[in-house]
């Protein structure tokens, strides 16, 4: 790490105070350091994201909105408890807006069946944008086969940039649902989603943001927004696997009819008629992942925790570091050059392929993704088959992002 | 586990020039392979002659151990009859994935390959190509086959 780094380093942030948070850190990888840099597939957990879960699993777990003892109550008092405070996180109006499901990936699928379904028909269209996910193109495309509505994409420049003059051009009187990325997994841009969910909204079209890679790096105030949907996973932000969150209009969910049919979604059911609990129950068929609810909550009482200012600040600078500092490596060419960026690179070199670029990191205890990160469009675009992927968290360090400078340079020996 | 035990020098040889790749014209079998994990695409192109395989050329793009490992199948397999070609699937096949196997002296180039077997992440980029090999023999002469997925 170079001095002025390290002065900033310190002066801003207490990174090494924050890393004694994550225990997994503090672990070798094949006799090195682990440096964790693959935190945009998913992030790893604070004490006390371990902590609450393991508490819950010893002492509290039964299931919930069902037993009058003591148990029962607890849990149901614990999950509850985690939507305030999810609702809070985000700026929701109510708690009835939080509907827990398995993640980004559920919550966008319940939006298409339960939103789109019933109100879509032939030729309708569904705006999203050429940077998405998967999981924010094939629940609109199977949409679109039920309903006969069209799926339209509006494009990126080769900056990997989203314009909104761009979108906005492509909302139509037939545009029923428009839904992009906050961050691209693929490319780390920030799309100017204030903006584009203003547009839609002066047109009538329903918005919804897949947050799965905005969640970690950036306050999100879901009124501030102003958009219908708003879709995260907690494992992304320091929580559980298998637990994540849309957040809905509270007049637009009334609306939906349920997506799933089962336990805890109904008031009262006889074989001739049923009728459906209210928000936010309607949404959680099932007994729900209760550990994960409480883990979630326990990592955003982490971030309470943090000065988020400041942690994103380290990130930013973290970010300024790679790019400098991989721009300086031969044949390196980075994927995703946008002038606002979360804290990723994604990048390929000349005469490595991403996957063995991949094998050797690991072996010097790097971690980072290397593939299509579920955006074979964006592949495509930029016309390579995969790209390798550093993405970083708070507790990332100048010092990780050297190695990871040393480490490519080694594989670019091997393969010289 | 040694990343110069994955990357040996004829595996480095192989991806730096890969042998058999290209086009293939004529061709009776044209079969395609894809590895969703990691993106990697391979068309393999044959031309089966009396149950014999006569000519067998690939293209795609792929990792160094998915480029060595089609080159050097197609080297190993050319001139092969079928039942010989599906004969050394298996074994490389027990190579790849069989920790314990000793390794076959017998299989010359092509036990370069073994390093693989210590990294499984990697044993999907090396089995790719054989795999579809496999198929498009299964198959015979047809001109195009469904694609292989390693997934």
């Amino acid at each position: 790490m170079n001095n002025v780094a390290a002065a900033q380093q310190t002066l801003k942030f207490d990174v090494e105070a924050i890393r004694r948070e994550f225990p997994v850190l503090a672990r070798m990888v094949h006799g090195k350091p682990l440096a964790f840099l693959d935190n945009g597939a998913s992030a790893q957990r604070p004490n006390s994201v371990i902590a609450a879960v393991d508490d819950y699993e010893r002492h509290h777990h039964a299931n919930i909105h069902r037993g009058v003892h003591a148990l029962s109550q607890e849990a149901t008092a614990l999950y509850e408890g985690a939507r305030d405070r999810i609702a809070g996180f985000i700026g929701a109006r109510s708690r009835n807006e939080i509907i827990f499901v398995r993640g980004t990936t559920e919550a966008i699928n319940l939006v298409a069946q339960s939103f789109g379904r019933p109100s879509l028909q032939a030729n309708d269209e569904i705006l999203i944008t050429h940077l998405e996910h998967h999981a924010n193109i094939v629940p609109w495309q199977i949409l679109c086969e039920q309903t006969g509505a069209r799926l339209v994409v509006a494009p990126m420049d080769s900056r990997g940039e989203v314009h909104a003059d761009a979108v906005e051009a492509l909302m139509g009187p037939r545009t029923k649902i428009f839904a992009c990325a906050h961050v691209s997994n693929a490319l780390g841009t920030v799309l100017p989603v204030r903006r584009l969910i203003a547009g839609a909204k002066a047109r009538g079209i329903a918005t919804l943001i897949d947050g799965a890679q905005a969640i970690p790096h950036m306050a999100v105030d879901v009124q501030d927004l102003d958009c219908d949907f708003y879709a995260f996973s907690g494992h992304k932000m320091f929580g559980p696997t298998g637990i994540g969150v849309l957040y809905g209009r509270e007049s637009i969910l009334e609306r939906m009819p349920p997506w799933q049919g089962g336990g805890d979604m109904i008031l009262t059911v006889s074989f001739t008629k049923t009728t459906y609990n209210g928000l936010p129950h309607k949404f959680e068929a099932g007994t729900p992942n209760i550990s994960g609810v409480v883990g979630l909550g326990a990592a955003v009482d982490f971030f309470g925790t943090l000065d988020l200012d400041a942690a994103h600040a380290h990130e930013q600078e973290l970010l300024d570091y790679a790019t400098c500092m991989l721009g300086k490596i031969e044949g390196l060419r980075m994927i995703g050059t946008a002038a606002h960026k979360a804290s990723l690179v994604s990048f390929v070199v000349a005469g490595v392929h991403p996957h063995d670029l991949g094998t050797i990191l690991d072996q010097d205890g790097i971690a980072i993704r290397t593939g299509h990160h579920c955006a074979m469009p964006v592949m495509e675009f930029f016309k390579v088959p995969a790209t390798a992927r550093a993405s970083f968290a708070f507790y990332n360090t100048f010092d990780e992002i050297d190695r990871l400078g040393a480490s490519i340079e080694r594989a670019r020996r091997l393969f010289a | 586990m040694e990343l110069s035990d994955l990357y040996r020098d004829v595996i480095l040889d192989h991806n730096r020039h890969p042998r058999n790749f290209g086009n293939l014209s004529p061709a009776n079998a044209t079969i395609e392979g894809f590895n969703p994990l990691c993106g990697d695409r391979l068309t393999l192109r044959l031309q089966l002659t009396d149950d014999r395989i006569a000519d067998i050329r690939f293209e795609g793009q792929g990792c160094a151990i998915s480029t060595a490992s089609a080159s050097l199948m197609t080297e190993a397999v050319k001139g092969k009859t079928r039942a010989e070609a599906e004969q050394l699937f298996e074994r490389i096949h027990g190579l790849l994935t069989d920790d314990a196997a000793p390794v076959d002296e017998q299989l010359g180039k092509l036990a370069a390959l073994s390093g693989v077997r210590e990294f499984p992440a990697r044993v999907k980029c090396a089995s790719l190509c054989w795999h579809t090999l496999a198929s498009a023999l299964k198959a015979g002469q047809t001109a195009s086959l469904p694609a292989v997925s390693t997934e």
